[in-house]
């Protein structure tokens, strides 16, 4: 009869505590099932982001020429296989993992935790066990793969820029360094909680840390690279050499487009709560105004300049709008989202014929779209909000001065080494004869095999 | 025997087919090509940058026929390739050695 008294007496307890923990619990949602939300959103949010490849290499594909086309898909799908190994390998810690400041961990392989293992690999799964794991918040591996996706962005951008006149493999070493090192490291400073993170410097999804470091990679290594054979010619003269496929670079727009309310929206980083799934709606209707903000502006802009609206600049003004509220999506004035997009896409209108003036060859706009606009995103912050400029400043220029530096010296290691260029009469016949030996388009056009 | 070349706007190719079969002829060779004469091509721009779009797509149309029909040949393709706007083409007249029809092997103007 003790035993049922004391069980009563504990039961009754148990009841008093969850009630009385219910009142404020109402406002938190049970662990297990936030764990759950946390890491799906970063498994589904992640899966939009890895679609985004599939957008740069049709947009690429589009602004390049069809001699080119071949080698721009394989420069794409290899640098995202390539992002994800070396992120596995030793990426992820050197950014996430017991971050001095600095930087983090050189650590080989980044594997589910001990408590995640036990988990699963236990014969019949305790509380305990349950609970050590949904303590983390979310699934280890599901923080792994919404961070790699991120970094291979960040590589992509350097493709587009610097098609049609670089070496394949000297190309995918210089992503090898990029996404093993040089983009964990200044990552490590904000989001793996280093000194610019306890400086409150803001970047929610990456404006400065994934489209300006792709960016500063691709300006070094097209002022090291140079520009294509004939690009520009004497007293200023620039020779266009238009795309050969602007509905693939359309479609490439579009998926880019829909992969970066994965982007802006998984960045949130849970989903376990009603005012976790608020922000990230807002953060999703953010990222829509701003592309469309780009988009509007640009044609805006190409039509009183050229009195002709220009389609791959519209294109890029989607990007430039994306990038632009990238830094700072969680703006409650959803309006301030189509002026912060639709300044990215004057800016990029106004940026892509300045690089030519500069002869800084970039093929499809990279440059623009993710240096330009990612520094106004990553200002907008300070400007339009919660952000300090001056800490903005501070965050955009010491990751400018560390990527400038580190990518330099790799691309003219590659240069002084192996050489990043294929030659002149190479050039002319097209990468994808040289390089891969393969036509994108064999049929068509002046392939070998049109009929 | 003659070869009929004409260059005409693409758009033209169906019209000048109809009425070449209408006058009996039964085969012709069309490829797509481009060139220019005084109607000299156009300045666009693309990305900030004018480019000079010198070359503008045509099809050259080629018909052999007799030489009793090559009059009334030249004079029905310039009819149907005829839109009054510059750009509508030229209409040579060359002459041929022979002709071989290769299934059958017959020659001359039984080939045609």
């Amino acid at each position: 009869m003790f035993r049922h008294t004391k069980k009563a007496v504990a039961g009754l307890f148990a009841a008093a505590a969850v009630m009385f923990a219910a009142v404020p619990a109402m406002a938190a949602v049970d662990p297990e099932t936030a764990y759950v939300f946390n890491t799906f959103s970063f498994l589904f949010n992640g899966a939009l982001v890895m679609w985004m490849a599939a957008g740069f290499a049709m947009l690429e594909s589009g602004l390049v020429r069809s001699k080119n086309t071949a080698t721009i898909c394989l420069k794409n799908i290899a640098l995202y296989s390539i992002a994800g190994i070396m992120f596995y390998l030793v990426g992820y810690s050197l950014m996430y993992t017991d971050v001095s400041g600095y930087i983090g961990s050189f650590a080989l392989f980044y594997n589910p935790s001990d408590a995640e293992l036990t988990l699963l690999g236990a014969e019949e799964a305790t509380s305990e066990m349950v609970d050590a794991v949904v303590g983390g918040r979310y699934s280890v591996a599901s923080d792994w793969f919404f961070q790699m996706v991120f970094v291979a962005t960040a590589a992509s951008i350097v493709s587009g820029t610097l098609a049609e006149r670089i070496k394949l493999w000297p190309f995918l070493i210089f992503v090898i360094v990029l996404t093993a090192i040089i983009y964990p490291i200044q990552g490590s400073w904000t989001w793996g909680g280093g000194w610019l993170a306890e400086m409150g410097f803001s970047d929610f999804a990456g404006s400065t840390i994934v489209h300006s470091v792709g960016g500063w990679a691709a300006v070094t290594g097209a002022l090291i690279l140079g520009a294509r054979k004939g690009k520009y010619g004497p007293d200023g003269r620039v020779n266009p050499m238009p795309g050969a496929n602007l509905p693939l670079a359309t479609l490439g727009t579009f998926i880019l487009w829909l992969g970066w309310f994965g982007f802006n929206g998984g960045s949130q980083l849970a989903l376990g709560s009603a005012l976790d799934a608020t922000a990230m709606a807002i953060v999703f209707t953010n990222t829509n105004l701003a592309a469309a903000g780009g988009v509007v502006a640009a044609m805006l802009m190409t039509q009183i300049m050229y009195k002709k609206v220009d389609l791959t600049m519209a294109l890029n003004g989607a990007l430039a709008g994306l990038v632009s509220i990238t830094a700072g999506p969680d703006l409650t004035n959803h309006f301030m989202s189509i002026i912060i997009g639709g300044i990215g896409g004057i800016l990029v209108v106004i940026a892509i014929p300045l690089l030519d003036k500069l002869k800084i060859d970039d093929v499809v706009g990279a440059i623009s779209v993710h240096l330009v606009a990612g520094i106004w995103g990553t200002l907008a912050v300070g400007i339009f909000g919660a952000g300090m400029l001056g800490v903005q400043i501070i965050g955009i220029v010491s990751i400018a001065a560390f990527v400038i530096i580190t990518s330099s010296i790799v691309w003219l290691v590659l240069k002084y080494t192996m050489g990043i260029r294929v030659s002149e009469e190479d050039e002319d016949i097209g990468l994808d004869m040289v390089e891969l030996g393969l036509e994108a388009y064999p049929e068509f056009g002046r392939g070998s095999q049109r009929s | 025997m003659k070869l009929v070349m004409a260059v005409i706007k693409p758009f033209k190719l169906d019209e000048v087919r109809e009425a070449l079969t209408e006058l009996g002829v039964q085969g012709l060779t069309a490829t797509e090509v481009k060139g220019y004469g005084r109607q000299k091509g156009q300045t666009e721009i693309y990305r900030g940058a004018e480019y000079a779009v010198s070359f503008l797509p045509k099809v050259k149309v080629e018909v052999v026929v007799d030489d009793a029909q090559t009059d009334s040949v030249v004079e029905i393709i310039a009819k149907a390739a005829n839109t009054g706007r510059i750009g509508d083409g030229k209409i040579f007249v060359v002459d041929v050695q022979s002709a071989m029809r290769i299934r059958t092997g017959e020659t001359g103007a039984e080939a045609l």
